[in-house]
């Protein structure tokens, strides 16, 4: 398999009130194309740093990031608002999709910073909003919409520039368990289909439909295991592998 | 091409937003909307009125110098009841002047005013108007080719070779004298003198000349040949107002030199002031006492377009500050839209905006509010300037207005400016917001 995404002993320092937190102490990680990983671990071990590296929202204090063939690691804001917008879809925990936007115009939004939005442009946008099953309400508002609803809409929004990765923080945090469970089985056709995702969760069950489950600890790696993923259909605790 | 698409998308975004939030956008503009509409409405009046003055200064010639006779102070006091004042220019300053200042002035008009009752012959009716004896050249010098509603004005075969008793009457004369008639050919007799004129001609209406100490109208005067004045009523005239009854001799009351033209400005200018100088030695010579004055409307001119200037500049620092404090409300609704949306800022960062296109969003919402605001500025201000002077016509009063195309481009363009200037900061503190933290924003 192609590696993707490639960081390279990854470190991050905050300062914070004069003292300097280390966030990440060393972080040495590749993830290879059609890849669905899972980060855990504790509140503060890290794996939100990372996350936010891996989406170039922010620069390491040291170490060295390959996304495709390209280092990012050095490169600039503007630079790295182009990577985000043609490389990198993003999932968040509440979603954040733009109220006053309706759902084909939140899905439309990477490609209006890519400057290519044209009719062609609304038709792909139009069908993605069909694939997650939002083709009735292409003209709602997100606050006329569901959690559940409101997250597809979001993993539209991160297919719409065709990503090298999808990268989602705790995807299902807000939604109950079937929402959540719906959410996870699509993000599981899409990974089935290709894409590459990565995904900060806390929950084990989860984690569970990941193929690879890397845990972190204090800024850096503890474990990082290849599992039997739950696949589309099983989507009952039993099968959960320890 | 991209950028435009961009604009365009942003432009519709912007308008979208505002659209959400009618009233604040509505009440952080209306700052620009007061700004704008005070600059076009001031602007307008001001510019009226001046141009008012100097239409009025202008119709007495900015190449003429106006010589005319003024009871000296101790005269005008003098308890005397039938002392007969003699003062003022005569004849023989005239000549002196044609001598004189014959390189220099193209032309004079002497002249000779006074106030007199006027009556048909036939009829009792009585008129309080003016006596004017003067020349042809009066209708030269005092623009009145088209002014003429019926009849003629004076010729040179009225005062060549012998003067004629004939008159041209103003449009009031003419109305109260003769109502529903047609003057020509009557005749009007001066009050306390024998003789009646015929009139030849009638003026139109005649706006008056405010722009002297005392406010001289027109439509009340019957003029007739200078040296029919002379040798068929001679030179006393008697004056029969209320508390005060006497007799004055003046031979002119006014002389009017029109200064050769030819040349430059600069050229015409010097001449001017040159002539005005001259007569004005000449005049301290031969008159002790001060029965005299000079008028040189070109001095009144330069002095009243200093005003206008003055005027500009006052209205210039009140249009910048009224359009100040708009941009200080417009500065303030964005700084707080920019922390009310922190995490939509951070949801588009993430998704791949660059810092310029955050920058390009709120600078043109900024700039839309503006925009829009001076549009409205604009119009309410034009409507106030065909609105007052309406609303003050029905009450008999007169506000001249006048709009100049530059003060609407002005005032427009000044308030997308105020939106660029008081837009870019709260934009850029959009722009640099971090986009971890935004997106951590509640």
């Amino acid at each position: 398999m192609r590696v993707i995404a490639r960081v390279e002993n990854l470190t991050k320092h905050y300062f914070l009130e004069g003292e300097v937190v280390k966030a990440l102490r060393g972080v040495t990680l590749s993830f290879e194309e059609g890849d669905f990983v899972a980060l855990m671990g504790p509140s503060g071990s890290g794996k939100s740093t990372l996350l936010n590296l891996l989406g170039c929202l922010d620069r390491p204090t040291s170490g060295r990031y390959f996304l495709g063939n390209q280092d990012v690691s050095t490169m600039s804001d503007d630079q790295l608002s182009e990577i985000r917008c043609r490389y990198i879809g993003f999932i968040f925990q509440s979603y954040n999709l733009i109220q006053q936007y309706t759902v084909v115009e939140n899905i439309e939004v990477p490609l209006l910073y890519q400057g290519r939005v044209d009719a062609s442009t609304r038709r792909r946008c139009i069908r993605l909003a069909e694939m997650v099953g939002l083709g009735e309400r292409l003209n709602h508002r997100p606050t006329q919409l569901s959690g559940g609803q409101q997250q597809r809409v979001a993993i539209a929004r991160a297919l719409v520039n065709d990503p090298h990765v999808i990268l989602a923080d705790e995807p299902t945090g807000n939604l109950d368990s079937k929402t959540s469970d719906e959410i996870m089985e699509l993000l599981c056709t899409l990974n089935e289909a290709g894409k590459t995702i990565i995904m900060v969760t806390h929950e084990n069950d989860i984690a569970a439909w990941a193929k690879r489950v890397v845990r972190m600890r204090d800024g850096k790696v503890e474990s990082d295991v290849r599992t039997a993923p739950l696949g589309i259909s099983g989507s009952s605790l039993a099968s959960v592998t320890p | 091409m991209i950028f435009l698409t961009k604009i365009r998308r942003t432009i519709s975004m912007a308008i979208r937003n505002l659209w959400l939030h009618k009233l604040r956008s509505f009440l952080s503009v209306l700052g620009i909307i007061i700004g704008t509409a005070a600059v076009i409405s001031l602007m307008a009046f001001g510019e009226g009125s001046m141009q008012d003055a100097l239409e009025d200064i202008k119709k007495q010639g900015l190449t003429n110098v106006i010589v005319t006779s003024v009871k000296p102070p101790e005269e005008a006091t003098s308890q005397r009841r039938s002392f007969v004042a003699n003062y003022g220019l005569t004849d023989d300053d005239h000549r002196r002047f044609v001598e004189t200042l014959k390189n220099l002035v193209t032309a004079t008009l002497p002249m000779r005013v006074f106030p007199a009752e006027l009556r048909p012959v036939t009829d009792s009716r009585l008129y309080n108007g003016r006596v004017v004896g003067t020349t042809p050249r009066h209708a030269i010098v005092y623009k009145l080719e088209n002014m003429i509603a019926a009849g003629r004005f004076l010729t040179e075969q009225d005062e060549e070779p012998i003067p004629r008793n004939v008159c041209v009457i103003g449009s009031e004369l003419a109305a109260e004298l003769f109502p529903g008639e047609d003057p020509i050919n009557k005749t009007i007799r001066i009050s306390g003198k024998d003789r009646a004129f015929v009139v030849v001609g009638v003026l139109k209406d005649r706006m008056p000349n405010t722009s002297g100490a005392e406010i001289e109208k027109y439509n009340g005067d019957m003029y007739i040949p200078l040296k029919a004045c002379r040798s068929l009523l001679g030179e006393i005239s008697f004056i029969r107002a209320t508390g005060a009854r006497g007799a004055e001799k003046v031979q002119l009351s006014q002389v009017v030199l029109t200064v050769d033209d030819s040349g430059d400005t600069d050229a015409v200018r010097d001449r001017v002031r040159g002539v005005a100088d001259i007569v004005r030695a000449q005049l301290s010579a031969t008159h002790p006492k001060k029965d005299w004055d000079i008028r040189i409307p070109l001095d009144r001119l330069e002095e009243a377009e200093r005003t206008r200037d003055r005027y500009r500049i006052l209205l210039a620092f009140i249009a910048g500050i009224s359009l100040l404090v708009g941009g200080i409300g417009i500065m303030n609704i964005m700084l707080a839209t920019v922390t009310e949306r922190t995490r939509e800022i951070g949801i588009r960062r993430a998704l791949g905006a660059k810092r310029s296109d955050i920058t390009l969003q709120f600078l043109l919402e900024a700039v839309v509010q503006t925009t829009l605001g001076g549009v409205i500025g604009v119009l309410v201000g034009l409507s106030m300037v065909f609105l007052v002077p309406y609303v003050a016509s029905q009450f008999n009063y007169r506000v001249p207005a006048a709009i100049h195309n530059w003060s609407i481009i002005l005032a427009f363009s000044v308030a997308v400016a105020v939106g660029v200037l008081f837009g870019w900061y709260p934009a850029r503190r959009a722009a640099c917001l971090d986009p971890i933290e935004a997106l951590r924003h509640e």
